[in-house]
Protein backbone atom coordinates (compact mmCIF):
# COMPACT_ATOMS: atom_id res chain seq x y z
CA UNK A 1 0.00 0.00 0.00
CA UNK A 2 1.14 3.28 -0.71
CA UNK A 3 0.70 6.06 2.34
CA UNK A 4 2.56 9.49 2.95
CA UNK A 5 4.81 9.63 5.72
CA UNK A 6 5.72 12.94 6.92
CA UNK A 7 4.73 14.86 3.96
CA UNK A 8 6.92 12.34 1.58
CA UNK A 9 5.10 9.11 -0.61
CA UNK A 10 6.50 5.53 0.51
CA UNK A 11 5.03 2.05 -0.36
CA UNK A 12 4.44 -0.10 2.65
CA UNK A 13 3.65 -4.11 3.15
CA UNK A 14 0.05 -4.55 3.20
CA UNK A 15 0.03 -5.80 6.90
CA UNK A 16 2.53 -2.76 7.83
CA UNK A 17 1.31 -1.67 11.50
CA UNK A 18 2.73 1.75 13.13
CA UNK A 19 4.84 0.17 15.00
CA UNK A 20 6.38 -1.40 11.69
CA UNK A 21 6.78 2.15 10.38
CA UNK A 22 8.26 3.33 13.54
CA UNK A 23 10.74 0.69 13.90
CA UNK A 24 11.51 1.73 10.00
CA UNK A 25 12.06 4.92 10.59
CA UNK A 26 13.93 5.32 14.19
CA UNK A 27 15.96 2.42 13.18
CA UNK A 28 14.65 1.04 16.78
CA UNK A 29 13.27 -2.35 17.64
CA UNK A 30 9.82 -1.09 18.80
CA UNK A 31 7.70 -3.62 21.61
CA UNK A 32 4.10 -4.32 21.78
CA UNK A 33 3.77 -1.77 24.50
CA UNK A 34 5.55 0.92 22.24
CA UNK A 35 8.89 0.89 23.92
CA UNK A 36 12.74 0.72 22.48
CA UNK A 37 13.75 -2.22 22.83
CA UNK A 38 16.80 -0.75 23.61
CA UNK A 39 15.30 0.40 27.16
CA UNK A 40 15.90 4.44 25.96
CA UNK A 41 13.14 6.75 25.32
CA UNK A 42 11.82 6.14 21.83
CA UNK A 43 11.08 10.09 22.20
CA UNK A 44 8.68 10.25 19.20
CA UNK A 45 4.60 10.35 18.85
CA UNK A 46 2.60 9.81 15.53
CA UNK A 47 -0.27 10.84 14.26
CA UNK A 48 -2.60 8.92 11.75
CA UNK A 49 -4.64 11.40 9.55
CA UNK A 50 -4.42 14.12 11.88
CA UNK A 51 -5.48 11.97 14.96
CA UNK A 52 -2.49 10.93 18.06
CA UNK A 53 -2.14 7.27 17.77
CA UNK A 54 -1.24 6.05 21.52
CA UNK A 55 2.06 4.08 21.70
CA UNK A 56 0.07 1.43 23.23
CA UNK A 57 -1.62 1.44 20.37
CA UNK A 58 0.74 1.23 17.39
CA UNK A 59 0.81 -2.31 17.30
CA UNK A 60 -2.85 -2.69 16.83
CA UNK A 61 -3.29 0.03 14.63
CA UNK A 62 -2.99 -1.27 11.09
CA UNK A 63 -2.38 1.40 8.09
CA UNK A 64 -4.89 1.64 5.22
CA UNK A 65 -3.90 2.86 1.65
CA UNK A 66 -3.74 6.66 1.90
CA UNK A 67 -2.78 7.19 5.27
CA UNK A 68 -1.31 10.35 5.89
CA UNK A 69 1.28 9.73 8.80
CA UNK A 70 3.54 12.50 11.26
CA UNK A 71 6.30 11.38 13.26
CA UNK A 72 7.48 14.08 15.47
CA UNK A 73 10.14 14.03 17.83
CA UNK A 74 11.78 17.34 20.03
CA UNK A 75 13.95 19.54 18.25
CA UNK A 76 15.86 22.62 19.25
CA UNK A 77 13.03 25.76 19.97
CA UNK A 78 11.71 28.13 22.32
CA UNK B 1 28.33 34.38 61.17
CA UNK B 2 25.12 32.79 62.58
CA UNK B 3 22.78 35.59 60.30
CA UNK B 4 24.81 34.70 57.11
CA UNK B 5 23.98 30.80 57.48
CA UNK B 6 20.60 31.29 57.91
CA UNK B 7 20.06 33.48 55.41
CA UNK B 8 22.47 30.66 52.73
CA UNK B 9 19.47 28.37 54.59
CA UNK B 10 16.82 30.57 53.26
CA UNK B 11 18.08 31.00 49.65
CA UNK B 12 18.66 27.40 49.35
CA UNK B 13 15.19 26.66 50.18
CA UNK B 14 13.54 29.09 47.70
CA UNK B 15 12.61 26.45 45.33
CA UNK B 16 9.85 27.45 42.40
CA UNK B 17 7.25 25.41 42.15
CA UNK B 18 5.70 24.68 39.64
CA UNK B 19 2.47 22.24 39.80
CA UNK B 20 3.43 20.33 42.90
CA UNK B 21 7.36 20.21 40.92
CA UNK B 22 10.41 21.98 42.69
CA UNK B 23 13.13 23.87 41.15
CA UNK B 24 16.10 24.58 42.80
CA UNK B 25 16.71 27.25 39.76
CA UNK B 26 14.61 29.94 38.32
CA UNK B 27 15.70 30.20 35.02
CA UNK B 28 14.25 27.80 32.42
CA UNK B 29 15.45 27.47 29.35
CA UNK B 30 14.79 27.45 25.56
CA UNK B 31 17.26 25.43 22.78
CA UNK B 32 16.26 27.58 19.78
CA UNK B 33 19.26 28.82 18.18
CA UNK B 34 22.11 26.83 19.19
CA UNK B 35 24.65 25.81 16.24
CA UNK B 36 25.11 22.92 17.64
CA UNK B 37 24.05 19.93 19.87
CA UNK B 38 27.10 19.97 22.14
CA UNK B 39 27.72 23.54 22.31
CA UNK B 40 24.05 23.70 23.33
CA UNK B 41 24.86 21.13 26.29
CA UNK B 42 27.62 23.24 27.57
CA UNK B 43 25.16 26.16 27.76
CA UNK B 44 22.86 24.33 29.73
CA UNK B 45 24.98 23.64 32.10
CA UNK B 46 26.66 26.42 32.69
CA UNK B 47 23.07 28.50 32.79
CA UNK B 48 22.10 25.57 35.60
CA UNK B 49 18.82 25.46 34.40
CA UNK B 50 16.65 22.24 35.36
CA UNK B 51 13.87 23.04 33.06
CA UNK B 52 13.88 23.39 29.60
CA UNK B 53 11.75 23.93 25.92
CA UNK B 54 12.22 22.06 23.07
CA UNK B 55 9.92 22.42 20.00
CA UNK B 56 7.72 19.65 18.18
CA UNK B 57 8.94 18.56 14.39
CA UNK B 58 8.88 16.67 12.10
CA UNK B 59 11.53 13.27 12.84
CA UNK B 60 14.19 12.95 10.34
CA UNK B 61 16.70 10.15 10.48
CA UNK B 62 19.54 12.22 9.06
CA UNK B 63 19.79 13.90 12.42
CA UNK B 64 22.42 13.35 13.99
CA UNK B 65 21.94 12.81 18.47
CA UNK B 66 19.12 13.13 20.34
CA UNK B 67 17.97 16.47 21.92
CA UNK B 68 15.79 14.59 24.29
CA UNK B 69 18.05 12.22 25.03
CA UNK B 70 20.89 14.94 25.74
CA UNK B 71 18.37 16.50 28.31
CA UNK B 72 17.49 13.31 29.86
CA UNK B 73 21.27 13.08 30.30
CA UNK B 74 21.89 15.98 32.62
CA UNK B 75 18.52 15.12 34.27
CA UNK B 76 17.42 18.84 32.87
CA UNK B 77 13.22 18.58 32.87
CA UNK B 78 11.53 18.45 29.20
CA UNK B 79 8.93 21.17 28.62
CA UNK B 80 7.35 20.84 25.02
CA UNK B 81 6.26 24.18 23.44
CA UNK B 82 3.81 24.67 20.73
CA UNK B 83 5.68 26.78 18.37
CA UNK B 84 5.00 27.46 15.31
CA UNK B 85 0.86 26.88 15.95
CA UNK B 86 -1.67 29.81 14.48
CA UNK B 87 -4.90 28.39 15.67
CA UNK B 88 -5.81 26.83 18.80
CA UNK B 89 -6.45 23.19 16.93
CA UNK B 90 -3.10 22.93 15.63
CA UNK B 91 -1.57 23.71 19.00
CA UNK B 92 -3.92 20.88 20.75
CA UNK B 93 -2.78 18.31 18.71
CA UNK B 94 0.93 19.25 18.86
CA UNK B 95 0.42 19.32 22.63
CA UNK B 96 -1.25 15.45 22.37
CA UNK B 97 1.79 14.68 20.28
CA UNK B 98 4.32 16.01 22.72
CA UNK B 99 2.73 14.65 25.56
CA UNK B 100 2.76 10.69 23.53
CA UNK B 101 6.12 11.86 22.29
CA UNK B 102 8.04 13.05 26.00
CA UNK B 103 5.71 11.63 28.25
CA UNK B 104 4.83 14.62 30.09
CA UNK B 105 1.71 16.76 30.79
CA UNK B 106 3.57 19.89 30.92
CA UNK B 107 3.57 22.75 27.84
CA UNK B 108 4.75 25.68 26.81
CA UNK B 109 1.60 26.81 24.87
CA UNK B 110 2.37 29.06 21.97
CA UNK B 111 -0.33 30.55 19.50
CA UNK B 112 1.48 33.54 17.17
CA UNK B 113 -0.90 35.73 15.35
CA UNK B 114 1.67 36.33 12.40
CA UNK B 115 5.36 35.66 11.34
CA UNK B 116 6.40 38.96 11.50
CA UNK B 117 5.65 40.25 14.97
CA UNK B 118 5.43 36.25 16.86
CA UNK B 119 2.74 37.91 19.42
CA UNK B 120 0.01 35.46 20.86
CA UNK B 121 -3.01 35.21 19.32
CA UNK B 122 -5.52 36.13 22.45
CA UNK B 123 -8.42 34.32 20.75
CA UNK B 124 -7.05 31.42 19.89
CA UNK B 125 -4.42 31.30 23.41
CA UNK B 126 -7.75 31.42 25.74
CA UNK B 127 -9.31 28.66 23.03
CA UNK B 128 -6.40 26.49 23.35
CA UNK B 129 -6.29 26.86 26.85
CA UNK B 130 -9.19 25.98 27.90
CA UNK B 131 -9.45 23.24 25.40
CA UNK B 132 -5.95 21.91 26.90
CA UNK B 133 -6.77 22.11 30.54
CA UNK B 134 -9.52 19.94 29.71
CA UNK B 135 -7.74 17.63 28.85
CA UNK B 136 -5.54 17.29 31.11
CA UNK B 137 -2.15 19.42 30.65
CA UNK B 138 -0.76 21.79 32.68
CA UNK B 139 -0.58 24.82 30.62
CA UNK B 140 2.42 27.13 30.72
CA UNK B 141 0.66 29.89 28.46
CA UNK B 142 3.04 32.13 26.61
CA UNK B 143 0.54 35.57 26.63
CA UNK B 144 1.38 39.20 25.90
CA UNK B 145 2.06 41.79 28.94
CA UNK B 146 -1.69 42.07 29.24
CA UNK B 147 -2.85 42.02 32.81
CA UNK B 148 -6.35 41.34 32.08
CA UNK B 149 -5.36 38.91 29.58
CA UNK B 150 -2.93 37.11 32.32
CA UNK B 151 -5.88 36.51 34.54
CA UNK B 152 -7.96 35.12 32.33
CA UNK B 153 -5.25 32.53 31.11
CA UNK B 154 -5.25 31.69 35.27
CA UNK B 155 -8.63 31.34 35.68
CA UNK B 156 -9.45 29.03 32.88
CA UNK B 157 -6.40 26.83 34.87
CA UNK B 158 -3.52 27.59 33.29
CA UNK B 159 -0.44 26.29 35.35
CA UNK B 160 1.76 29.26 35.01
CA UNK B 161 1.37 32.89 33.13
CA UNK B 162 4.44 33.37 30.98
CA UNK B 163 4.05 37.16 29.89
CA UNK B 164 6.17 38.88 26.98
CA UNK B 165 8.87 41.13 27.73
CA UNK B 166 9.13 42.25 24.09
CA UNK B 167 8.59 40.08 21.03
CA UNK B 168 10.26 36.61 20.33
CA UNK B 169 14.22 36.78 19.74
CA UNK B 170 14.24 40.91 19.76
CA UNK B 171 16.82 40.96 22.99
CA UNK B 172 14.69 44.52 23.66
CA UNK B 173 14.29 43.49 27.40
CA UNK B 174 11.50 44.76 29.23
CA UNK B 175 9.33 47.06 27.35
CA UNK B 176 6.15 47.09 29.85
CA UNK B 177 7.68 46.77 33.30
CA UNK B 178 4.80 48.70 34.67
CA UNK B 179 2.14 45.80 33.11
CA UNK B 180 4.57 42.78 34.13
CA UNK B 181 4.71 44.03 37.90
CA UNK B 182 0.85 44.74 37.68
CA UNK B 183 0.77 40.68 35.98
CA UNK B 184 2.60 39.41 39.26
CA UNK B 185 0.81 41.71 41.84
CA UNK B 186 -2.42 39.95 40.78
CA UNK B 187 -1.41 36.46 39.84
CA UNK B 188 -1.54 33.23 42.54
CA UNK B 189 -0.14 31.00 39.62
CA UNK B 190 3.97 31.29 39.14
CA UNK B 191 4.46 34.24 36.68
CA UNK B 192 7.68 33.73 34.57
CA UNK B 193 8.88 36.63 32.33
CA UNK B 194 9.51 35.38 28.70
CA UNK B 195 11.10 36.24 25.50
CA UNK B 196 12.41 39.45 24.88
CA UNK B 197 15.52 39.17 27.31
CA UNK B 198 18.70 40.44 25.87
CA UNK B 199 21.26 40.38 28.49
CA UNK B 200 21.60 39.58 32.31
CA UNK B 201 20.18 42.89 33.59
CA UNK B 202 16.96 42.20 31.95
CA UNK B 203 16.61 38.83 33.66
CA UNK B 204 17.34 40.59 36.75
CA UNK B 205 14.86 43.27 36.55
CA UNK B 206 12.16 40.74 35.52
CA UNK B 207 12.61 38.97 39.13
CA UNK B 208 12.97 42.27 40.42
CA UNK B 209 9.39 42.77 39.17
CA UNK B 210 8.36 39.70 40.91
CA UNK B 211 8.12 37.13 38.87
CA UNK B 212 8.95 33.56 39.90
CA UNK B 213 11.25 32.84 36.80
CA UNK B 214 12.61 33.84 33.67
CA UNK B 215 12.59 31.73 30.37
CA UNK B 216 15.05 32.41 27.15
CA UNK B 217 16.44 30.81 24.33
CA UNK B 218 18.63 32.83 22.06
CA UNK B 219 19.84 35.42 24.53
CA UNK B 220 22.78 32.57 25.73
CA UNK B 221 22.60 30.61 21.99
CA UNK B 222 23.20 33.76 20.00
CA UNK B 223 25.42 35.40 22.41
CA UNK B 224 28.97 35.32 20.71
CA UNK B 225 30.25 32.72 23.95
CA UNK B 226 27.00 31.04 24.68
CA UNK B 227 28.50 29.61 27.83
CA UNK B 228 29.76 32.37 29.43
CA UNK B 229 26.35 34.21 28.82
CA UNK B 230 24.74 31.04 30.49
CA UNK B 231 26.50 31.37 33.33
CA UNK B 232 25.60 35.40 33.46
CA UNK B 233 22.01 34.60 33.14
CA UNK B 234 22.12 31.77 36.49
CA UNK B 235 23.70 34.78 38.54
CA UNK B 236 21.52 37.40 37.01
CA UNK B 237 18.29 35.40 38.14
CA UNK B 238 19.98 35.32 41.34
CA UNK B 239 20.89 38.00 41.94
CA UNK B 240 17.01 39.68 41.15
CA UNK B 241 15.67 37.22 43.40
CA UNK B 242 17.23 38.37 45.96
CA UNK B 243 17.28 41.97 45.72
CA UNK B 244 13.31 41.50 45.16
CA UNK B 245 13.47 39.99 48.53
CA UNK B 246 15.75 42.38 50.54
CA UNK B 247 13.41 44.99 49.39
CA UNK B 248 14.47 48.10 47.01
CA UNK B 249 15.47 51.34 48.90
CA UNK B 250 12.64 53.63 47.77
CA UNK B 251 13.26 55.85 44.36
CA UNK B 252 13.64 59.58 45.65
CA UNK B 253 13.65 62.70 43.52
CA UNK B 254 16.63 64.41 45.55
CA UNK B 255 19.85 63.28 47.42
CA UNK B 256 20.02 61.38 50.28
CA UNK B 257 23.64 61.56 52.34
CA UNK B 258 24.38 58.32 53.85
CA UNK B 259 27.21 60.11 55.88
CA UNK B 260 26.27 62.27 58.53
CA UNK B 261 26.50 66.13 58.77
CA UNK B 262 26.93 66.11 62.18
CA UNK B 263 30.32 66.16 63.31
CA UNK B 264 32.05 67.58 60.84
CA UNK B 265 35.48 69.04 61.07
CA UNK B 266 35.58 73.04 60.23
CA UNK B 267 37.81 74.55 58.22
CA UNK B 268 38.92 78.05 57.81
Amino acid sequence: MNIKLNGADHTLSDDASVTTVVSHITGRVVDSSGQAADGRKIGVAVARNSEVVPRSQWAATALAEGDELEIVTAVQGG
Amino acid sequence: MTTASTQTASTQTDALVIDGVEFGSRLIMGTGGAPSLDGLGAALLASGTELTTVAMRRYSPAETGSLFQLLVDHGIRVLPNTAGCFTAKDAVLTAELAREALETDWVKLEVIADEQTLLPDAVELVDATEKLVDRGFKVFAYTNDDPVLALRLENLGAAAVMPLGAPIGTGLGILNPHNIELIVSRASVPVVLDAGIGTASDAALAMELGCDAVLLATAVTRAQNPVQMGEAFKHAVIAGRLAKQAGRIPRREHALASSAMEGRAEFL
